[in-house]
C-alpha cells in the first residue's frame, strides 16, 4: 500500500523550506529574470531586429523561462536529496517505513511546484515587460510541467550522487547552463553556420527550447513531435536510473 | 512466558572491504523488555541496531520480527520501530512541533497535534515546541529525537546511546521515560557505553565484542551469578607483597600498597579462614565486603574473551 501520508510529509517539509527561504527560491531567480527583460528585451533587444517573426524580447521568453525551469528544478532538487545526507537526518528516511517511488515524488513533487510556480511568475513578470500572446496555452503548460518534473528528478539523481557541496552545483554549472545557453534559447540555430546548427541537434535542451518556443508563438527549430518524445524520454531514462539507484541503495545505505 | 518478539539467527555482515562487522550472532529479545547491548567501541552494537531498523543490509542470517521475516517485509517491519540515533542529527531551521509532526507523517500516521503535544509534555519539551531546533542545547536535542522516535506510536524503540553526551540529571529523567514506556508495552532495545545504565534500566544483557555475542543473560541473574563479593582489606601500613594467607586467592593491591581487593568464590567458603588469619596480622585494620557491579562483570568477560 502507497504510503500516502508519507508523501504528504515530505512534500509539506520541501514547501515549508521554500517558505522559509523565499528569497533564494523565487524571489532570486525573478529579479534575475527581470534583468535580463531590461538588458537582452528593452535595451538591447530594440536594437535587434526581429527573428522568425517575433520581437528579441518576445523570443526570448521560451529561453529565460526554460533557463530557469532547468538550473532551479536541478539546483533545488539535488540540495533537497543531498541536505539529509549532508546534515545526517537522512537516516530518518531510511528507517521510515517509506519506498524508493515514494521517496521520489515527495522530493521531486515539492521542487517540480517550485519550479511551476516559479515558471508561472516568470510568465507574469514577462507580461509586464512584453505583449505576450501565447498561441498553444495547454501545450506551454505540458512543456512547463513535463520539464519541471524531468529535471527536478535530474536534479534528485544529482543529489544522491553528490556526497560534497562542489559535486552537488557541478552539474548544473558545467552542464546544464551551457546547455540552455547553447540550446537557441536567445537565437535561432538557423543564425549559426550550417556545422554549428547540425552540433546544435547534438544538445537535448535545444529540443526543449523549441518545443516551447512552438507552444508560445508557433515558431520553432525542430518538429514540436521531436521535442515532445525528447522530453518524454529525457523523463523515462531518469525514472529508470533512480529506480536502479533505490534498487542498488547506491549511496543511501552502506 | 513472554513470546520473542525479534528472533535473530546466524546473523552475519560482512563489509565490502572485507571487515567482518557481526559474526553469526544468534539472539533473541522478548516482548515488552528492555534490552541492552554492551560492547566497546566497534564491537558491533549500532551494526546490528542499524540492520535490525533497515538503515543496512545483513551479508546473511535471518531475522524475524514480530513473526516476520524482515527481508520479505521491511516496510510492516520499519512501521513497528523507532529509532533514536547516536549522534543528534536534526534539521536547523525547523520548530520542535513541525520536525516531530514531520517524522509522524513519514511513518504513515495522520496529524495529531493532541498525541504530540502529550509527547512534549512527557518529555518535559512542551516550553521548546516553537524553537528552532538550533536554539536547543544538547540534551534538549537528545529528548526531541526520542520524542520523533516516539511520534508513530512504536512497538519496539530502538536507542542508540542514548546517555552520550547528556548529563545526570537529564539521563535519570530518560530512564524513567524509558520505565514508562516499558510499562505501556514497549520493548526497548538500548546500546550504551554506561553500564550504570544498563544495570539500573535493563531486564536482560548481552555483551558483543568483535561482532559477536559473547553473552546473554538476565540482569539479576548474571549479577547473581557472577557479581561475587569482594573482600577488601585495609592495612595500617603499606605492604611490600602479598600475606601468605591471601597470596593463592585472586587478588589485586592497590597502587598506595594498603588494600588489598579478594574475588570471593560464589560459596565465599574461603571468607571465615581469612578472617581468622587477619585477626592474628598485627598489620590489619578493617575490612569491607563490596558487591561487584556489572561493570566489573563486563570488563572481566572481555579481557577473558580477548585473552582467549
Amino acid at each position: 500500500m502507497i504510503n500516502l501520508l508519507a508523501i504528504k510529509a515530505i512534500y509539506n517539509h520541501e514547501m515549508n523550506r521554500t517558505k522559509r527561504t523565499i528569497l533564494q527560491s523565487i524571489i532570486s531567480p525573478m529579479l534575475s529574470t527581470s534583468l535580463y527583460f531590461v538588458i537582452f528585451g528593452s535595451a538591447i533587444g530594440s536594437r535587434i531586429k526581429e527573428i522568425d517573426g517575433v520581437t528579441y524580447g518576445m523570443f526570448i521568453v521560451p529561453g529565460l523561462l526554460m533557463l530557469n525551469l532547468l538550473t532551479q528544478s536541478v539546483s533545488n532538487g539535488s540540495f533537497s536529496t543531498y541536505f539529509p545526507k549532508f546534515n545526517g537526518t537522512i537516516f530518518e528516511l531510511q528507517a521510515a517505513p517509506i519506498s524508493g517511488v515514494e521517496m521520489i515524488i515527495g522530493f521531486v513533487g515539492a521542487t517540480a511546484t517550485k519550479s511551476i510556480l516559479l515558471g508561472l511568475l516568470i510568465i507574469v513578470t514577462a507580461s509586464f515587460f512584453i505583449d505576450l500572446n501565447i498561441l498553444h496555452p495547454l501545450l506551454m503548460v505540458f512543456f512547463l510541467l513535463m520539464t519541471a518534473i524531468t529535471f527536478s528528478l535530474f536534479g534528485f539523481v544529482i543529489g544522491l550522487w553528490a556526497d560534497n557541496f562542489e559535486k552537488l552545483s557541478l552539474i548544473p554549472l558545467i552542464i546544464i547552463t551551457p546547455l540552455v545557453f547553447l540550446g537557441g534559447s536567445f537565437y535561432s540555430i538557423n543564425m549559426l553556420p550550417e556545422i554549428w546548427q547540425k552540433i546544435s541537434l547534438l544538445n537535448p535542451v535545444l529540443y526543449l527550447v523549441s518545443g516551447f518556443k512552438y507552444s508560445f508563438y508557433e515558431i520553432s527549430d525542430v518538429s514540436i513531435w521531436t521535442s515532445i518524445i525528447t522530453i518524454l524520454l529525457i523523463l523515462f531514462i531518469l525514472i529508470v536510473i533512480t529506480l536502479l539507484i533505490f534498487k542498488k541503495g547506491y549511496n543511501l545505505r552502506n | 512466558m513472554k513470546k520473542n518478539l525479534i528472533e535473530i539467527s546466524k546473523l552475519s555482515k560482512k563489509y565490502k572491504n572485507g571487515l567482518i562487522a557481526l559474526n553469526n550472532i544468534d539472539l533473541s529479545i522478548k516482548k515488552g523488555e528492555i534490552f541492552a547491548l554492551l560492547g566497546p567501541n566497534g564491537a558491533g552494537k549500532s551494526t546490528l541496531i542499524n540492520i535490525l531498523c533497515g538503515l543496512s543490509h545483513h551479508t546473511s542470517g535471518e531475522i524475524i520480527i514480530n513473526n516476520l521475516d524482515l527481508v520479505k517485509n521491511r516496510k510492516k517491519i520499519k512501521s513497528l520501530i523507532g529509532l533514536v540515533p547516536q549522534e543528534l542529527h536534526l534539521e536547523a531551521f525547523e520548530t520542535v512541533f513541525d520536525n516531530i509532526n514531520y517524522s509522524r507523517g513519514l511513518w504513515g500516521k495522520k496529524r495529531d497535534d493532541k498525541y504530540i503535544l502529550n509527547l512534549l509534555k512527557k518529555l518535559n519539551l512542551e516550553t521548546k515546541k516553537n524553537s528552532l531546533l538550533m536554539q536547543l542545547s544538547g540534551g534538549m536535542k537528545r529528548r526531541v529525537l526520542i520524542a520523533k522516535a516516539l511520534s508513530h506510536n512504536p512497538e519496539i524503540l530502538f536507542l542508540d546511546e542514548p546517555s552520550a553526551g547528556v548529563d545526570i540529571e537529564l539521563r535519570k529523567e530518560m530512564w524513567e521515560v524509558i520505565y514508562n514506556l516499558k510499562k505501556e508495552g514497549v520493548t526497548i532495545i538500548l546500546t550504551t557505553h554506561y553500564i550504570e545504565e544498563a544495570e539500573e534500566i535493563a531486564d536482560k544483557v548481552a555483551f558483543i565484542n568483535n561482532g559477536k555475542i559473547i553473552l546473554v543473560e538476565d540482569k539479576n541473574i548474571l549479577l547473581k551469578k557472577l557479581g561475587d563479593n569482594k573482600l577488601v582489606i585495609t592495612f595500617k601500613n603499606k605492604i611490600k607483597k602479598l600475606p601468605e594467607y591471601i597470596k593463592n586467592y585472586p587478588c589485586e593491591l592497590s597502587d598506595d600498597k594498603k588494600n588489598v581487593e579478594i574475588l570471593l568464590s560464589k560459596e565465599k567458603t574461603e571468607l571465615s579462614s581469612i578472617l581468622i588469619d587477619l585477626k592474628k596480622d598485627s598489620n590489619f585494620l578493617d575490612f569491607n565486603l563490596k558487591k561487584r557491579s556489572l561493570e566489573s562483570i563486563f570488563v572481566d568477560f572481555i579481557k577473558r574473551k580477548n585473552h582467549d
